[in-house]
């Protein structure tokens, strides 16, 4: 097997070049299908039998949190190939993964609290799905503080990586708390056994919405990754050709 | 349409929700975009005295 495209991506300038070429494609599939998502989930889809209208809020309870766990794979994974290859291109994606996934970390919680109230009767309640996800969002706290304290890039890259590498034991907790712990929080509707849990008017919806919060973390996480890169690569000689194109 | 803002009486949890994932959506591209221009900024700075220094 040929591992030339695994070092082509390892080249700043080509992958600068292609996350430009990919952003706009990923920003207007995230509009356009979040929009339908939108329209589906808040027009189309009908209330739940159980929970009425309020239910809605899962079209972006569960994108959120799929983002959230998402980033982070993303980040450890791309932490882990920069720290065994030393491939600084590894290092800016996991960097530019850190904030996107605190924010949606964050978002996943407030989401699910204000859904919590009315259904459970409370905001907050210490079960294993609701403090996995914490200590998620603690994890990325932690990885970014830890950057902002290092000066020294190729330092705070291989400090931050192994924060990352090891935080991702917390990955398999967040998904299989609801089947190893008593958990207030429902079970998995959409990753079972057999089919989902869900009729297709619901479940559509939700799919467009996961799809276009993913979309929408490729966008923002590559037009982070082009600063970092910029910001690494400043006595690099290709910068003038990119600084000079942008310029025009 | 004051029965679907209504949301069967949950509204004041279903909008924060979307009012939430909406400022976080945006602050993102934001930040995001903020920080890109910021960086193709300090390139183009670092270029241009480059250029005038050789």
């Amino acid at each position: 097997m040929s591992w030339a495209w695994f070092h082509r991506f390892a080249s700043p300038p080509y992958f600068y070049r292609l996350a430009g070429a990919m952003l706009p494609w990923l920003a207007w599939g995230a509009a356009l299908t979040g929009v339908a998502g939108l329209i589906g989930g808040l027009g189309l889809a009908p209330a739940d039998y159980q929970q009425g209208e309020g239910y809605r809020i899962i079209f972006v309870h569960v994108p959120a949190a799929v983002l959230s766990t998402t980033a982070y794979a993303v980040m450890a994974a791309a932490a882990g190939i920069g720290l065994i290859w030393r491939m600084n291109v590894a290092h800016a994606v996991a960097a530019s993964c850190a904030s996107i996934g605190a924010w949606f970390t964050a978002l996943a919680l407030a989401t699910g609290s204000l859904w919590g109230r009315p259904m459970w009767g409370t905001y907050w309640e210490w079960d294993p799905r609701l403090t996995s996800e914490l200590v998620l969002l603690f994890l990325y706290l932690g990885y970014l503080g830890l950057r902002g304290a290092v000066d020294d890039t190729s330092r705070a890259d291989r400090a931050s990586a192994v924060l990352a590498l090891v935080g991702v034991v917390n990955l398999p907790i967040i998904h299989y708390s609801v089947d190893w712990w008593n958990s207030l929080h429902q079970g998995h509707t959409l990753l079972k056994l057999g089919k989902p849990s869900m009729p297709p008017a619901m479940l559509i919806p939700l799919l467009l919405m996961m799809l276009a919060f993913l979309l929408f973390f490729g966008a923002i996480v590559l037009t982070r990754a082009r600063g970092q890169i910029l910001r690494r690569e400043r006595n690099a000689r290709w910068i003038g050709e990119v600084v000079g194109a942008a310029a025009k | 349409m004051m029965h679907w803002l209504n949301m069967g009486g949950y509204w004041p949890f279903v909008w924060p929700c979307y009012l939430l994932s909406a400022a976080t959506i945006a602050l993102n591209v934001y930040f995001a975009r903020r920080d890109f221009a910021a960086a193709l900024r300090e390139a183009r700075r670092r270029v241009q005295s480059r250029g005038s220094s050789s």
